[in-house]
């Protein structure tokens, strides 16, 4: 079997997620700009412990492999160590992102010392004025302590995880040094206007010459860094594919479970319209994973729309939904940044309607000076 | 890779799919596609002592197959997934 075979195979879903998403709080010491999931104050339905372990249980079941944890700031759920050792100890490795506040060097040894787990620093900047302008002040330092406090403890190849914007572009080879000065492999992944990125996309995200340059950079060093399959809409610019499977995974073989136990078809999707069910339903996550009518109707073969006469489709794709959907663009339109100037068009026909607001919002009242809490 | 004898890596985990299964090496962390469930057949056959050759045999692979079987075993065997 191809690899086209294959990728078609994979549009018609699979028996559990590959890439599995769990956010386990809208808790959040940071406010950055561009949170896909609009992070600030924890829920109070958010999953109990119990119910967090019946859902490892039932991942396990499925034989999930792994899963990404992230949120908010995992870190700040009390019960976040038990819940780590309690997948690891049912065979499902973890991968979990954070911005690094709660890693002291008693965590990073404890850190070190577990199995199959995988750690993300949050990075969008490789100095404190590009980093905090995004993320907030304080939070370069902050990272920058955590990956110390890794590399003392000898944790290993953790990640450095960059949201690209605008701003950053430019530090894609410095990245990479700072990634390989800490032993650590680099991330990048694309910005999308998702959560409080609905808000921030329209100033952060790169201009059409930038993305000519994302996908350059990516075509030289992408075999040796992470990109979560994100930039599959560049492809339309080049004969080389970048490395990957390159489609639009969301509930075929990626999906989001949020902190209140919801299923999303995608953790940058955090909207009704997205929304497969919830954990506490009758079936669970299993049920909700192979019956949804949302996720079986993604797994029906997408109509090409407006792309359809475009040369570039099978290598793009038609781009990401999600940055279609909170741009207001139609999902069979192109996508916004789509690299053969259908975006604009398509984004000045949708600034008449209003585009979707991504919901489930838990940012803090008061966008007041924050105070990092440490522990 | 026919007189090899190959065994799947403890810490690698198969998962059924519709197209054939996933392997997973919870090591090195790789996950591959098992794109055929043929393979998926031969590769749970594979069992340390006996050869490739004789697993293939064993599994009913008509031998003009043979070749496209071993590019994938060898493709496994790279990524440490058999050892
Ligand atoms: S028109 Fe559609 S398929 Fe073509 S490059 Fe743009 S988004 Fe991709
Ligand atoms: S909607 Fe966008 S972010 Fe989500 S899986 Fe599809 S391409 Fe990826």
């Amino acid at each position: 079997m191809s690899k086209t075979q294959l990728v078609e195979q994979l549009k018609g879903g699979l028996d559990a997620p590959i890439c599995l998403t769990w956010e386990l709080t809208y808790a959040c010491n940071l406010e950055c700009v561009h949170c896909l999931s609009s992070s600030g104050q924890r829920d109070p339905r958010e999953l109990t412990t119990d119910e967090a372990k019946a859902v490892l249980d039932e991942l396990h079941d499925l034989q999930v492999f792994y899963i990404n944890i992230g949120g908010g700031e995992p870190m700040i759920r009390r019960d976040f160590f038990e819940l780590l050792e309690y997948s690891i100890g049912r065979g499902i490795g973890v991968k979990f992102s954070t911005n690094g506040a709660f890693i002291d060097a008693a965590k990073a040894k404890r850190l070190t010392e577990m199995d199959y787990l995988d750690i993300q620093i949050s990075l969008d900047g490789t100095d404190a004025v590009t980093n905090d302008a995004v993320r907030g002040e304080g939070s370069y330092d902050t990272a920058i302590t955590a990956m110390q406090h890794l590399q003392d403890a000898g944790f290993g190849e953790f990640k450095i995880s960059v949201v690209i914007t605008r701003h950053n572009v430019d530090q894609l080879d410095e990245f990479k040094a700072l990634a390989d000065e800490y032993g650590a492999q680099l991330r990048i992944t694309r910005l999308r206007p998702s959560g409080r990125g609905a808000d921030s996309w329209h100033d952060l995200h790169p201009t059409q010459a930038q993305q000519r340059q994302i996908y350059d950079w990516l075509v030289l060093n992408g075999r040796n860094v992470l990109t979560g399959d994100s930039f599959f809409h560049l492809n339309a610019l080049g004969e080389e594919p970048l490395p990957g499977l390159n489609m639009c995974g969301a509930g075929r073989v990626v999906c989001l479970i949020d902190p209140i136990g919801d299923v999303y078809a995608c953790p940058f999707v955090i909207h009704d319209e997205f929304k497969a069910g919830s954990v506490r339903d009758e079936g669970g996550f299993s049920n909700v994973w192979k019956q949804s009518d949302l996720f079986t109707e993604l797994r029906e073969p997408q109509s090409a729309g407006a792309c359809a006469s475009c040369g570039s489709y099978d290598a793009c794709q038609g781009g990401c939904m999600a940055a279609k959907f909170f741009t207001g663009i139609p999902l069979d339109g192109p996508d916004p940044e789509c690299v053969s100037g259908h975006g604009e068009t398509a984004l000045l026909a949708a600034s008449s309607i209003q585009a979707p607001k991504p919901m489930m919002d838990h940012s803090k009242p008061s966008r007041v000076a924050v105070t990092i809490g440490r522990r | 890779m026919l007189d090899a004898t190959l065994t799947l890596h403890p810490q690698v985990a198969l998962r059924p799919e519709p197209f054939g299964a996933l392997a997973y090496h919870y090591g090195n962390r790789k996950l591959i596609f098992l794109k055929h469930p043929d393979v998926v057949r031969i590769v749970e056959s594979l069992d340390g002592t006996a050869t490739v050759a004789e697993t293939l045999a064993a599994c009913d692979i008509d031998e003009a197959r043979w070749p496209s079987f071993e590019q994938a075993l060898t493709n496994l065997q790279t990524s440490e997934m058999l050892q």
